[in-house]
């Protein structure tokens, strides 16, 4: 079933006016030689109800919120959206059109763009937002490229080695053919000690790359970092979580140069990894090396306050190689879904959710550290996120810790050889003292094998 | 029906002590968030957003909503982007549970059924590709253009082999030249010639060992296929060098002809254009990549493999360039292309194709006698009219007939793409389109060709807002509202 109206008549009628002598003839253009003689060998067409419950039967196989309680984080975390969100999401006049190169056809989505602009720059206290990048990970590379070019370094780029394993392995896959210099500062205490960034950072650095709180979900001494890379001239870049900001310190009122974000967690479901969100924010005086979509606002011929995609002169569909990047779809949606849900949330809604989570993380950590043979790795303070070391393997408590349904935490050793007896567990806003406590009952018995 | 509310900023409609998502008390016995965290990292305020209660967010934005033309609501002929109908079906089975709530970090074990999928969706797409291996993971078709080109520096890197240079048609996408730019490769243009095909002479001229890739969109940004594909290959092959293709023209070719077998060996899919996304009002999309198997050990990891056991991701990729996105890439759309791919089968595929180019081929030749087509009589998918002769003769430019269609209710045409015709209007019909409204926008390209210039120069007439002045938002930009304005 292929959603094709046209009916056999009508493929007559129109085969006539075109002068085809069939549907073949129209294909004439690709030589015989090279047309596919037989039928693609894909799966048989499915209707509309062995779909669904193809669909189904896929989805029972899979351990989601139905069966088990997520206490995983890393990156992708599970907070509640509110039903306005998916409301909004859900009118096909926004999922349905494309990048609205069209202004005055797409006055809905430039609005809605813009809104999100604004808020980015509201919860960030930075200058300016874009109209988003791929993910977290692609908008931390994307920072780095921005710093490169901003301060004209093209030698070294400094990052900690507590942002998230995945966002720094994107960085070195994107600059493996530019000399880049990419260096990964070690953070043994669980965050970057400033005295060692101050070692480091040389006047050849073109950015300093934290994450605030970072992987092992620490704060990181982000005011101090943010001077030491000043005072070498390297821009700060910093990669926070949104949700911490009903809380903490905003990028912008401790130096950031450009502030970047995976915005998974403003109202975006976590659908196995995606689509999610690139926030990235910076300062003014960097708008025209800024890559991705923007937003501005105009007028039209009567005067009438409108908005526009615009400073495209930085696109690479005008600019070609010279293009500030190669982003040309972004996360449009996941965009909209987020200025939705901040504006849902407010700042008195924003920062409940905040202390929620670090009230209900730091519960999580004590009931568990009063578990024998568990502690907390590091003594850094935290927000949403810890991390513990565990006697015993790490992968089979957390599977043993599955079969009580629930999703325990993340194993670090895959990312961090010196962490093999490592593991981090996120807490949200969602989870009940209830499920905390059975996720403690559940490390009990885990534990004793 | 006047909508006065949608045209008001949501920071606009704020007021103090509002809101209209409830938090519950805390449940856990410890102190307040403030004295868990050292006070030197709090905020003392929290973000100045918005205060607004729920009745008036969702007026706001669904009021918005109706500002948008879309494919749920208008024709959307916009060339190279292949709008096409997204079934609501999809919506519904991304939604499920059992998919929406997984966690990308949660052990193989706990989400075979997802794996499941996404196994077959690396299975369909290389068969449909005739290539060998898939790889999911980029997020939109650009991206998938950076990943395939540092394949490509990787594989050459591997051979110890320097090559510094990728070919690329005039006509082609702008995002090619500026991922190979990121990709530390230097672009190199090569032209079109009459027929708006590879220019062979200048593409002999400018291909030698430096060559790492020749970048091709085939159909073409023009809508033709283009008949010396077997020898562009050949002469690109015999220099060493590899044959990437945009896959953006997807749409012309399902079921018809397979990429591996015209001798290309790295391509990117738009599932969000040939698997029908939705687009999302620019984005997401996901742009996953084909390649044969000699690139294969270089692909992004991870990759999801089958084995006696059930699904794993594979994460033992030795020579893999690493990754590009974190996670596995926009799964929510390669989702609801399986769907698609699923509704379709074999033959529905083909169906696309075929009904894509009888479309496009219909609406060329009830247009072709009063608009001038450079390029021939006969398309595939799309074809671009221009509007240079209407411009010279009536002062009509592209842009005045976009902006006219709007008011017909018909999105606007890509205009002013392809670099290579001037006056581009570039018309993709897609295969979902009926012959009735293939010939009322006819009618309505036809009508507006005799209308007054000056009228056409203030289109459109019947929208929210006339054309919004471009120049000033760009020189004095405003990219954020602020409280003093």
């Amino acid at each position: 079933m292929s959603y094709v109206l046209n009916t056999a008549d009508q493929q007559r009628a129109m085969l006539a006016e075109i002068g085809a002598a069939s549907i073949a003839d129209l294909f004439r253009p690709i030589p015989a030689a090279l047309q596919l003689k037989r039928p693609l060998d894909v799966p048989p067409a499915l209707t509309e109800l062995e779909l669904t419950q193809h669909m189904q039967e896929l989805a029972s196989r899979n351990r989601a919120a139905l069966n088990s309680v997520c206490f995983q984080g890393g990156g992708c975390y599970d907070h509640f959206i509110p039903a306005v969100v998916d409301a909004v999401a859900g009118r096909s006049e926004y999922y349905t059109a494309y990048t609205p190169y069209q202004a005055e056809a797409s006055q809905g989505s430039l609005q809605a763009f813009f809104e999100y602009q604004t808020l980015i720059c509201q919860l960030t206290g930075m200058d300016v937002a874009n109209a988003s990048l791929y993910d977290g990970g692609s908008a931390v590379t994307e920072a780095v490229l921005m710093a490169r070019t901003v301060t004209q370094r093209y030698g070294r780029v400094l990052i900690a080695e507590s942002v998230h394993p995945e966002h720094r392995q994107i960085l070195s896959t994107y600059l493996a053919n530019l000399d880049a210099g990419v260096e990964t500062l070690p953070t043994p205490q669980g965050f970057l000690d400033p005295a060692d960034l101050k070692q480091a950072v040389d006047d050849e650095t073109a950015c300093v790359v934290v994450q605030h709180p970072n992987f092992f979900g620490g704060l990181e001494e982000v005011e101090a970092l943010a001077q030491t890379a000043h005072a070498r001239g390297a821009l700060f870049i910093v990669s926070f979580d949104p949700i911490s900001l009903g809380l903490l310190k905003r990028p912008g009122e401790y130096g950031a140069d450009i502030a970047v974000a995976e915005g998974q967690c403003l109202g975006n479901p976590m659908v196995y990894g995606g689509p999610f969100l690139g926030i990235l924010a910076c300062q003014e005086k960097f708008v025209r090396r800024m890559p991705g979509r923007l937003v501005g606002q105009t007028v039209d011929r009567n005067g009438k306050r409108c908005w526009v995609l615009t400073l495209q002169t930085r696109e690479q569909h005008i600019r070609r190689e010279k293009a500030t990047s190669n982003i040309c779809t972004n996360q449009g949606l996941m965009a909209l879904k987020a200025a939705v849900y901040l504006a849902a949330l407010g700042p008195q809604g924003l920062k409940e959710t905040a202390e929620l989570c670090a009230r209900k993380a730091h519960y999580a950590a004590q009931q568990l550290t009063h578990l024998p043979g568990v502690k907390l790795k590091f003594a850094r303070p935290f927000f949403k996120e810890f991390t513990l070391t565990i006697e015993g393997t790490v992968s089979s408590i957390l599977g043993r810790v599955l079969q009580h349904g629930y999703h325990g935490g993340l194993e670090l050793g895959r990312w961090y050889p010196t962490l093999a007896d490592g593991m981090s567990v996120a807490v949200t806003e969602k989870r009940t003292r209830g499920e905390i406590d059975g996720l403690v009952k559940a490390f009990a018995q885990a534990m004793k094998g | 029906m006047r909508r006065t509310q949608s045209t008001e900023l949501i920071f606009e409609l704020s007021h103090s002590g509002r809101r209209t998502h409830r938090l519950p008390s805390c449940d856990v016995p410890v102190p307040e968030a403030k004295d868990l965290l050292p006070q030197s990292a709090l905020t003392a305020a929290p973000p100045p957003l918005p205060e607004v209660g729920e009745i008036d967010l969702v007026r706001h934005f669904v009021n918005l909503s109706t500002r948008n033309m879309s494919i749920d609501t208008n024709f959307y002929p916009l060339g190279s982007c292949t709008m096409k109908y997204n079934p609501k079906r999809h919506e519904r089975l991304a939604g499920l549970s059992g998919i929406a709530d997984l966690h990308p970090l949660q052990c193989d074990e706990s989400c075979q059924g997802m794996l499941e999928l996404l196994w077959q969706m690396q299975t369909i797409l290389a068969e449909i590709a005739g290539l060998d291996a898939v790889a999911l993971q980029p997020a939109a078709g650009a991206h998938g253009e950076l990943t395939a080109l540092l394949v490509a520096a990787a594989y050459f890197r591997d051979r110890g082999e320097k090559r510094s240079r990728v070919l690329i048609p005039d006509s082609a996408h702008g995002t090619n030249p500026a991922s190979a730019a990121i990709a530390g490769f230097d672009a190199v243009t090569i032209k079109s010639n009459s027929r708006g095909m590879v220019d062979m002479q200048d593409l002999g001229t400018k291909l030698d060992e430096r060559t790492a890739v020749f970048m091709m969109t085939n159909p073409n940004t023009l809508g033709l296929f283009d008949d010396q594909i077997a020898a562009i290959t050949e002469l690109l092959h015999r220099q060493g060098a590899l044959v990437y293709l945009d896959g953006a023209n997807m749409n012309a070719i399902l079921g018809w002809t397979r990429p591996g077998d015209f001798g290309v060996d790295m391509m990117h899919y738009n599932v969000h254009k040939t698997f029908t996304g939705p687009h999302g009002a620019g984005g997401p999309g996901a742009g996953p990549i084909a390649v044969r198997a000699n690139l294969a050990p270089f692909l992004p990891a991870p990759l999801v493999m089958q084995t006696d056991a059930g699904f794993r991701l594979d994460y033992d990729r030795p020579k893999s360039i690493g990754r590009v996105r974190s996670f596995f890439g926009n799964v929510g759309i390669l989702v609801r292309g399986y769907c698609y791919l699923r509704t379709l089968g074999a033959q529905g595929l083909r169906e696309v194709s075929t009904n894509a180019v009888l479309n496009a081929n219909y609406l060329l030749a009830r247009i072709k006698k009063e608009y001038e087509v450079p390029y021939g009589d006969r398309c595939m998918h799309e074809f671009v009219a221009s509007a240079r002769s209407l411009r010279r003769e009536r002062k009509i430019s592209a842009m005045d007939i976009a902006k006219r269609l709007l008011d017909f209710g018909y999105h606007a045409p890509t205009v002013y793409f392809p670099l290579v015709v001037p006056e581009a209007i570039m018309i993709e019909p897609t295969e979902t389109e009926s012959k009735e409204t293939l010939d009322a926008f006819a009618e309505a390209l036809l009508r507006i060709r005799s209308e007054e210039p000056e009228f056409l120069h203030q289109a459109p007439h019947s929208l929210g807002i006339s054309r919004p002045d471009e120049v000033r938002a760009a020189k004095e930009p405003i990219l954020r509202w602020k409280k003093s304005d």
